[in-house]
C-alpha cells in the first residue's frame, strides 16, 4: 500500500519559448497514477494536455521545454535522464499510442517490422524471433490472419486496423504505462467502441496503467476511473469519473457537463436550450490573471481576477481550483 | 406529441415537402487495368429515398464511407446522380438545364464541418458575404451593406467586424462566417454537414443554439449530417440512418433513438461511452466493408450478431415499415426491434 505511485507528477511547469519570452504552456500540474490504474487528462485543445504527455516520455522538442517540477516513475525522477536512459524507458516501460495511426506509423516499412523492432531493440532478440513475436502481438490485438498481415503496409490496412497495428506496438514489450493521446479521435463511432475495448481489456490484463487524453469528457470518464480536466495549462478539478459528471465542483467542467447534448436527454426532458460556456478559449500567450477561467465565469469575483485559486480538497474526495467551488 | 409520417415511396405532391430525394444512384467507375474487362464500381450511393418537410430537421447519420456526403453534394447539385430524381421546391434539379445552378444556389446552400479551411483567407468577411450576392444580380450597394450587416448580426457578429479577415477571428466565430455566408442568399434549405465537429467542445453548445434558432426565425429547413448522436438528437427531427449508400432506417428522431429496430442504428447508439455506466461499447465487430466488393444479400450482415442465412443471401433486405411508422431495412427487424437494451445487457 506504501510503495511508490507508478507515476508521480508534481507541480510541472512546460515553457513555450516565443523568442522573446518564456510563456507557461503548463503549469502546477500534479497528479499520481498508481500500477494498472485508469487515469485521464481532459480538455480543449491549447489547454496543455498533450504537451504534459509528452513530457512524461521526453518527447518535448523546441519551443517546448520542461521548465520546473518533477516527475517519478516508480520513485526514481526521469525529468532529466540522459537520451539514452530516456530511451531504454520510453516503449519498454512507458508507451504511447497517437492519434492519427496514419502518421505515426513507419509508412515505407511492413508493420510486421515495426512490431519485431520493439523486441529487437528493447528485448534483445534476434529478428528472426522477434517476427514471430510481432505476429503473437498482431493476434492479441485481434487482427485477423496476422501472419499474413504482418507483411502488409500501413496504407494496405483501414484506421481501425492501424490503431490495432499501434496498440500492438505500444504494448510489445508489456509496458508499466500506456499513454493514450485522443486515440481513437480519427475512429468511426463503432469503431472507436472496439479499439477502446480492446486496449481496455488488454491493459486490464496485463496490469498495464492508463494515462488516456481527449478532449471527449464522456469517453474518458467511461474508460477511467479518475479524471482530471485542464483549462489553459491548469488542472482545474481532479476526480473520481462518476463524481465528476454527478457534481461537477469547477465551473468550466459543469459547462461542460451542461453544454454537451446527452444522449437520451431530449427524450427525458424536451429539448431545452443548451447551456453555453460564454466567450472562447484564451491564447497562451494571453492567459488572463488570476484564475484563467474568470473572463468566462458566471461566478467570477475581484479574487478570480487577481489571485490563482489553490487546490481545495473535496471531502468526497478529489480536488478543485475554484474561489467558489460548489 | 408525434409529426406526420412519410410513409412510402409512393405519395401524392405535398406542398409541406420541400425536398424530395427520389431513388438516388451515385456510382462512380473505377478504371481496371488496360485490358481488364471487369468494370469496376463504386456504389457510393444506391437508391436512397428521402424527404425533407418545411421547417423540419432532417439527421443524416453513418461512418464515413456511406455516403451521407455525397448525398449532399447530390442535392447541392455538384454531384450528378448516375440515378434517381432531386426535387428541391417543386423544381426538379436532376433533369434541367446547367443554368439552373444559380436558382439551386439560392434555394440549398451547406456550412461546413472545417471553418478553417472553407474560408478564404485573403479576403475579408465583407467581401466573403458581398460575393454571393453580386453573382446573384444584388448590385446596390447600400442593399449590400445592409443585408451583410443584417446578417452579421443574426449569427451574433458586429457589423463593424465585416472588415476583418478569418484569422482575426476565433474557431466559433469563423463557424458564425460560414453560417453567414450560408444563409447571405435567403435559401429555404441548409446542409449542415458536421457543423460543430472541428470545434472546441466548450463552443459547440453556441453553434447549436444558434443553428436552432435561425432555423425558427428564417423559417428553414435543415439536413443535418453528423456522426454525433447526441447533437442528431439533439436538432433532428427525423433521423435517416445510412450504412453502406442505403437507407436502412428512417424515421422521427423518438422511434430511432428509443425505439432502433436495425442491428446498425443499434449499434450505433450503444457506441456512444455513457460516463456512468462503465458498459461494453461494442455491439459489432469489424469495419464497414469494401464497397468496391459488397457483402451478399445484407450490407450489415457480416457484422450483424443477429445475421442469419436469409440475410447473407440475395436479394438483400427491403425496407419495411414498422408498426411505428418507420422504415428499416432488415429482415429480423420484427424480433430485434427494441432489443436494444437487451443488446446492452447480454
Amino acid at each position: 500500500m506504501t510503495a511508490a505511485p507508478l507515476l508521480e507528477v508534481e507541480d510541472l511547469r512546460i515553457d513555450l519559448d516565443d523568442g522573446a519570452r518564456r510563456v507557461a504552456a503548463a503549469e502546477g500540474v500534479s497528479f499520481r497514477i498508481s500500477r494498472g490504474e485508469t487515469f485521464g487528462l481532459v480538455g480543449e485543445s491549447g489547454c496543455g494536455k498533450s504537451i504534459t504527455a509528452l513530457s512524461l516520455i521526453g518527447l518535448l522538442r523546441p519551443p517546448l521545454s520542461i521548465g520546473s517540477g518533477v516527475i517519478r516513475f516508480e520513485g526514481r525522477e526521469i525529468q532529466h535522464l540522459s537520451a539514452a536512459a530516456q530511451r531504454d524507458l520510453r516503449g519498454n516501460r512507458i508507451a504511447m499510442i497517437f492519434q492519427e495511426p496514419m502518421t505515426a506509423l513507419n509508412p515505407v516499412s511492413p508493420v510486421g517490422r515495426q512490431i519485431a523492432e520493439m523486441f529487437v531493440l528493447h528485448k534483445g532478440k534476434s529478428w528472426r524471433e522477434a517476427n514471430q513475436l510481432a505476429v503473437e502481438a498482431l493476434a492479441s490485438v485481434r487482427v485477423p490472419a496476422p501472419e499474413r498481415r504482418v507483411h502488409d503496409y500501413p496504407h494496405q490496412l483501414s484506421g481501425g486496423m492501424r490503431q490495432r497495428v499501434m496498440i500492438a506496438i505500444a504494448l510489445a514489450c508489456g509496458p508499466d504505462l500506456l499513454i493514450a493521446d485522443e486515440p481513437t479521435t480519427a475512429l468511426d463511432v463503432t469503431v472507436q467502441a472496439e479499439i477502446i475495448e480492446l486496449m481496455r481489456n488488454l491493459c486490464a490484463e496485463r496490469g498495464t496503467a492508463i494515462l488516456m487524453i481527449s478532449h471527449d469528457l464522456g469517453l474518458v470518464a467511461n474508460v477511467c476511473r479518475r479524471v482530471a480536466v485542464m483549462y489553459a495549462g491548469r488542472i482545474v478539478e481532479e476526480r473520481g469519473s462518476a463524481d465528476i459528471f454527478r457534481a461537477p465542483a469547477h465551473p468550466y467542467t459543469q459547462g461542460l457537463v451542461d453544454s454537451l447534448p446527452r444522449l437520451g436527454s431530449r427524450a427525458a426532458l424536451g429539448r431545452t436550450r443548451l447551456k453555453e460556456i460564454a466567450g472562447v478559449v484564451p491564447a497562451i500567450t494571453s492567459f488572463p490573471d488570476g484564475c484563467r477561467f474568470n473572463p468566462r465565469c458566471a461566478q467570477a469575483s475581484d479574487i478570480c481576477r487577481t489571485n490563482a485559486p489553490t487546490a481545495d480538497f473535496l471531502e468526497a474526495g478529489g480536488l478543485v481550483r475554484c474561489h467558489h467551488h460548489a | 406529441m408525434h409529426e406526420p409520417r412519410d410513409r412510402a415511396v409512393e405519395r401524392k405532391p405535398d406542398d409541406d415537402v420541400i425536398l424530395s430525394v427520389e431513388d438516388l444512384a451515385v456510382h462512380f467507375p473505377l478504371a481496371g487495368g488496360l485490358f481488364s474487362r471487369d468494370r469496376r464500381l463504386l456504389r457510393a450511393v444506391d437508391g436512397v429515398d428521402l424527404t425533407l418537410k418545411r421547417g423540419e430537421c432532417l439527421g443524416l447519420v453513418g461512418e464515413s464511407g456511406s455516403g451521407k456526403s455525397t448525398v449532399a453534394l447530390s442535392i447541392l447539385g455538384l454531384q450528378a446522380p448516375t440515378r434517381g430524381r432531386i426535387v428541391v421546391d417543386g423544381q426538379a434539379v436532376t433533369d434541367g438545364p446547367s443554368s439552373d445552378r444559380k436558382a439551386l444556389a439560392r434555394t440549398v446552400q451547406i456550412v461546413f464541418q472545417d471553418p478553417y479551411a472553407s474560408l478564404n483567407p485573403r479576403q475579408t468577411v465583407r467581401r466573403t458575404l458581398e460575393d454571393p450576392l453580386r453573382v446573384h444580380g444584388v448590385t446596390a450597394a447600400s442593399e449590400i451593406e445592409d443585408r451583410v450587416a443584417t446578417m452579421l448580426r443574426h449569427v451574433g457578429l458586429r457589423p463593424e467586424q465585416a472588415g476583418r479577415y478569418p484569422h482575426e477571428f476565433s474557431g466559433g466565430q469563423r463557424q458564425r462566417i460560414g453560417i453567414a455566408r450560408a444563409l447571405i442568399l435567403n435559401p429555404k434549405i441548409v446542409i449542415c454537414d458536421e457543423p460543430v465537429s472541428a470545434l472546441d467542445v466548450s463552443i459547440r453548445a453556441q453553434i447549436i443554439n444558434l443553428l436552432l434558432e435561425l432555423k425558427d426565425t428564417l423559417g428553414l429547413s435543415y439536413i443535418m449530417i453528423s456522426h454525433d448522436l447526441g447533437v442528431v438528437e439533439h436538432m433532428s427531427d427525423r433521423v435517416a440512418v445510412m450504412y453502406l449508400g442505403r437507407i436502412v432506417e428512417n424515421g422521427h428522431w423518438r422511434e430511432i433513438f428509443e425505439r432502433p429496430a436495425h442491428p446498425y442504428t443499434q449499434a450505433l447508439i450503444a457506441a456512444i461511452p455513457d460516463p456512468l455506466r462503465h458498459a461494453p461499447l461494442a455491439t459489432t465487430g469489424g469495419d464497414l466493408p469494401n464497397p468496391l466488393n459488397p457483402p451478399n444479400g445484407c450490407a450489415f450482415s457480416p457484422r450483424c450478431r443477429y445475421a442469419e442465412d436469409v440475410c447473407r443471401h440475395e436479394p438483400g433486405p427491403v425496407l419495411g415499415t414498422r408498426p411505428d411508422g418507420h422504415t428499416v431495412r432488415c429482415w429480423r427487424a420484427d424480433e430485434i426491434a427494441g432489443s436494444g437494451v437487451l443488446a446492452a445487457t447480454e
